[in-house]
């Protein structure tokens, strides 16, 4: 007989039923009252299951990088010979380019990690998910963990060709940019599952998300310093959420070059509110709150029931 | 970033007797007055049933007389608009994880992820549901073992027919060992070799494990399979009783014989058994109530030779008849259309 214990809501009751009835063999289960391990083990589950379906399509890994490949190689190495004039000797313009690209070869895998909610939708796999004794809370957590990770793990294959574009794999660089991967990712899954929670069509997703994520990555300066701008783009550059994680990871890159002081100010200037620069602490910590609450909007769309 | 757990219902401090299991004669379905609406449209119109523990209880009628909203209801996948529905000891609606808990789900349409495998799948829900750890394993070999798939385990789904991926399903949604499980449709879209395997599983299966089952279907024949049957049209429970007594309550069975001599069959059946008899389709034919107990008494006090004989019964679909005026084809062509696409859009808009 399964026995409810009362301190620990789990209980462990796993015995044979031999004998007697024609139960016999019969695993006893039971299942134990909901409780923070048990939501830690959904939240580990979601996660896994991302890094699985990560892991299995490969294809997707690489068209993935695609992408930020021809950004580097074709757009670098093309408007470079434009803009070799404004560049310091042995910094070429894909180096410039680079962390905005690096921040770009994560956005689309972070975003079709929460399209997949969509996919499941329409193949039922979200109510096998949503009928679980289970917090909702636990399962959105999950998936916007899971979507980091799988985001990242992109980013990782991206960083491996930092050489090309003569970005130094300096240990505490690379430590820092994945760090800042990881928060970019999260924050973008966690956009991605709030739109998912609402958005019931996998084309109406991926076509808002793309019309999206393609103008964010232009405003965030990505491509181009954030100085000298007209006052229209300015402005929007610094409503672009993007633009406070990429900034950081273009100053991790150059605190890592060695180049005039001066050029450094020109090309990974400070991200500024009417002249007052933003702290790369507040920058960061903005991005990781917009992630938070974020995925809170999702959890409370998810937890609603007819 | 703050976990969010949900307290569950019964933490009174003490040890929490399990409901579903104590009391064996309480039932461990119970409906009263439920109805639901969707807009204009009425899917339930009051309706009240109760479940024992480890029968095989059957919901019949056609698409979109109510049997999925019904079963929705019990899975607390939607709330009632008015009336209460209890499941394994507790409330649908105020204690829903408990309900979930307690319950296994196969559903109408596939709800599995085919780019996993088999065992993945599986773990997946093993760990949703809080199968203690040291269970999973030996469960999962279990419940694969019992639907025939252990040697598949590590293929992926997409690579599974349509019957083994439902197979898949019934074993999932016996993981967590629920007290009922739950199958909408479990047959449907599957040809009929397949819709026999999947029964001898769901037979074989009430044998093994102590459970309780509850079905929809729209198909006569599988109805037989099941203890009890209540046939539901238009919103409401139009009769519930064993396949036997329903088909009882519509007529007697009919008995054939072919003999050596009919006439005198005719007159030795009126004078032995007091039974009216009368040639047609070129036997000798009359109607009893059991024509299996009946069949014995003929062979045993007749005296006239009998080459050969023949029962036949009133079938669900005379019973579905005489309850609902129309065979369950009729129903399903014509009255509910509105409703089931209304169901349909419901279904798409939930998604």
């Amino acid at each position: 007989m399964p026995t409810h214990l009362p301190a620990p809501p789990r209980s462990t009751d796993v015995t044979t039923t031999a004998g007697a009835s024609q139960l016999v063999g019969q695993i006893r289960v039971a299942v134990p009252e909901r409780g923070l391990q048990h939501d830690l083990r959904a939240v580990g589950i979601v996660w896994r299951r991302e890094l699985i379906r990560f892991r299995t399509d490969r294809l997707r890994a690489i068209t993935s990088l695609i992408q930020p490949v021809l950004f580097l190689f074709v757009l670098g190495t093309g408007l470079g010979a434009l803009a070799g004039g404004s560049l310091p000797a042995g910094i070429s313009f894909k180096t410039f380019i680079y962390p905005g690209v690096l921040a770009m070869s994560v956005l689309f895998t972070a975003i079709f990690s929460a399209a997949s909610i969509v996919w499941d939708r329409e193949f039922g796999f979200l109510r096998e998910i949503l009928v679980a004794p289970v917090s909702r809370a636990s399962i959105v957590i999950g998936k916007c963990l899971g979507g980091a990770t799988i985001a990242t793990f992109q980013g990782i294959i991206f960083l491996i060709l930092a050489g090309f574009a003569h970005v130094p794999y300096n240990p505490i660089l690379i430590v820092t940019l994945i760090g800042e991967l990881l928060l970019l990712s999260f924050t973008l899954t966690a956009f991605g599952v709030m739109m998912a929670a609402r958005i019931k069509q996998f084309q109406a997703f991926m076509a808002l998300t793309q019309m999206l994520v393609m103008p964010l990555f232009f405003l965030s300066g990505a491509l181009y310093p954030l100085n000298g701008l007209p006052a229209w783009l300015s402005v929007l550059t610094r409503i672009d959420p993007l633009t406070y994680i990429v900034g950081p990871m273009r100053h991790a890159v150059f605190s890592h070059l060695t180049m005039p002081a001066a050029f450094e100010q020109h090309l990974s200037p400070a991200i500024t509110w009417a002249g007052w620069a933003v702290p790369l602490g507040l920058s960061l910590g903005m991005v990781a709150v917009m992630g938070l609450g974020m995925m809170a909007i999702a959890i409370a769309e998810f937890s609603k029931t007819e | 970033m703050a976990l969010v757990t949900h307290t569950s219902t019964n933490a009174g401090g003490a040890v929490a007797p399990d409901r579903a299991t104590a009391p064996a004669h309480e039932p461990v379905i119970s409906v009263s007055g439920l109805t639901k609406q969707y807009g204009e449209v009425q899917a339930v119109r009051g309706i009240d049933f109760e479940v024992a523990r480890g029968e095989t209880f059957g919901f019949l009628g056609p698409n979109g007389a109510g049997k999925t909203t019904t079963i929705k209801i019990l899975c607390t996948l939607a709330n009632a608009t008015t009336g209460v529905a209890r499941v394994a000891g507790y409330d649908a609606r105020t204690e829903r994880d408990s309900v979930r808990r307690n319950i296994g789900l196969v559903f109408q349409d596939t709800t599995l992820d085919t780019y996993l495998t088999a065992e993945q799948n599986l773990r997946f829900h093993a760990e949703l549901y809080g199968v203690p750890k040291a269970a999973v394993g030996p469960r999962m070999r279990q419940v694969m073992d019992m639907v025939g798939l252990w040697d598949r385990k590590d293929s992926l789904v997409s690579t599974y027919s349509g019957g083994m991926q439902r197979r898949l399903e019934i074993a999932r949604g016996l993981l967590h060992a629920p007290h009922v499980l739950f199958l909408d449709e479990p047959t449907v879209g599957l040809d009929p070799q397949t819709r026999s395997s999947i029964w001898a599983y769901i037979n074989d299966l009430k044998r093994r494990e102590d459970i309780t089952i509850f079905l929809t279907t729209h198909y006569m024949d599988e109805a037989e399979h099941c203890d009890r049957i209540a046939i539901i049209d238009h919103g409401k429970i139009v009769a519930i009783d064993t396949p036997e007594a329903l088909k009882a309550s519509v007529g007697k069975d009919r008995v054939q014989i072919h003999t050596a001599d009919d006439p005198a069959a005719i007159a030795a059946l009126a004078d032995t058994f007091g039974l009216e008899a009368a040639m047609h389709e070129g036997a000798v034919t009359f109607s009893v109530a059991s024509g299996e107990q009946f069949v014995p008494r003929l062979f045993a006090e007749f005296s006239v030779p009998i080459r050969s004989v023949s029962v036949s019964r009133p079938s669900l679909d005379d019973v579905f008849m005489s309850y609902t005026g129309s065979t369950i084809r009729d129903a399903e062509a014509s009255s509910t259309d509105a409703m089931r696409q209304m169901a349909q859009r419901f279904r798409a808009g939930r998604r």
